[in-house]
């Protein structure tokens, strides 16, 4: 009877251990290389429009570097810090969570989201900083110069990628949320778990984009 | 993977020069070292940046080789993307064309 065979392998496995698998090391291979096919969509998803940027910036090199100027250093300078600080906290939080510390994991969970929310705000800011000044793209935009047209597509390029990177972050805050929730429910442990990490690649993964669009939009021509 | 653990040093040391690569490349940026020059150092530093977190903070380096080959074909086709794309719109000053 298969059904009663099955229900006695059952009972030997861990629980965290899902019947297609071998065992914890496959299954766990097994969502990483998930993980990492799905980040190879999300590269090929911001690489179109780091493309796009490439090919405008080539041709409207100094209409580019103007509407960089227009950017807040400071407050771009500051974020930047700030994401790699919640990429620490992260991998520190998996690090708890591999040695089963778990008030410690749901700290650097929690300590993640602070960031990542302290990043969406400092972000609003300069959102709100370019509503006042007419720089966001459309109708409402006004621009003195000879460039008018091609700062506004930089702008294009700033509120397209920056806000695509936002979503990103936002969706990972709320992968977080279920995460400090599970954890704090204890449902982690040194032999499972595979959720901490796989967030914590995703994570990472937005950081990255950030890394690359930080000195592409804040810092070109400023010397 | 579940039976590797890194130790925290690592984290903090991979932090520690994610900040200071975060200092230069904003001051280099008011460097004028001339032409394309300050584009490329600028991004030399943050494809170096990406390798450390994807290295240390992502656990490539303890990955199984299919994980490396994963990852690499992820970078080869945004190389493609990128390399086949520019090469049409960087030549294109090549060569004159008076009319369509």
């Amino acid at each position: 009877m298969p059904m009663v065979l099955r229900r006695c392998t059952l009972s030997e496995r861990p629980a965290a251990l899902a019947p297609h698998f071998d065992d914890i090391a496959q299954q766990s291979e097994a969502s990483h290389l998930g993980m990492w096919v799905f980040l190879l969509t999300e590269i090929m998803f911001f690489g179109g429009m780091f493309t796009g940027y490439a090919v405008y910036r080539s041709v409207y090199a100094v209409a580019f570097a103007e509407g960089s100027h227009h950017l807040d250093l400071v407050l771009g300078s500051i974020n930047t810090v700030v994401l790699i600080s919640s990429s620490l906290t992260m991998v520190l939080a998996v690090h708890a969570a591999q040695v089963g510390q778990r008030q410690l994991l749901v700290g650097f969970l929690l300590l993640t989201m602070l960031l990542g929310l302290v990043f969406l705000g400092l972000k609003t800011v300069e959102y709100t900083h370019k509503f006042a000044d007419h720089l966001v793209p459309g109708s409402g935009f006004l621009y003195a110069g000879p460039h008018a047209r091609q700062v506004q597509l930089f702008f294009s390029f700033y509120f397209g990628m920056t806000g695509m990177h936002a979503l990103h972050m936002i969706i990972g805050i709320g992968l977080l949320t279920v995460l400090v929730w599970l954890a704090w429910r204890n449902r982690f442990s040194p032999m499972y778990y595979t959720p901490i990490e796989i967030v914590g690649l995703y994570w990472h993964f937005v950081d990255i984009v950030w890394i690359f669009l930080f000195p592409l939009l804040y810092l070109i021509g400023r010397h | 993977m579940a039976q590797h653990i890194v130790s925290r040093q690592i984290y903090y040391r991979v932090f520690v020069t994610l900040l200071a690569l975060t200092l230069l490349t904003i001051g280099i940026a008011f460097i004028d070292l001339g032409g394309y020059l300050n584009t490329i150092v600028a991004m030399t530093i943050a494809v170096g940046k990406a390798l450390l977190v994807m290295l240390f903070f992502m656990h490539v380096r303890d990955s199984s080789r299919l994980t490396w080959v994963f990852v690499g074909v992820g970078f080869f086709w945004l190389a493609l993307l990128l390399s086949l794309t520019m090469s049409d719109y960087l030549t294109r000053s090549w060569v004159a064309v008076t009319a369509w």
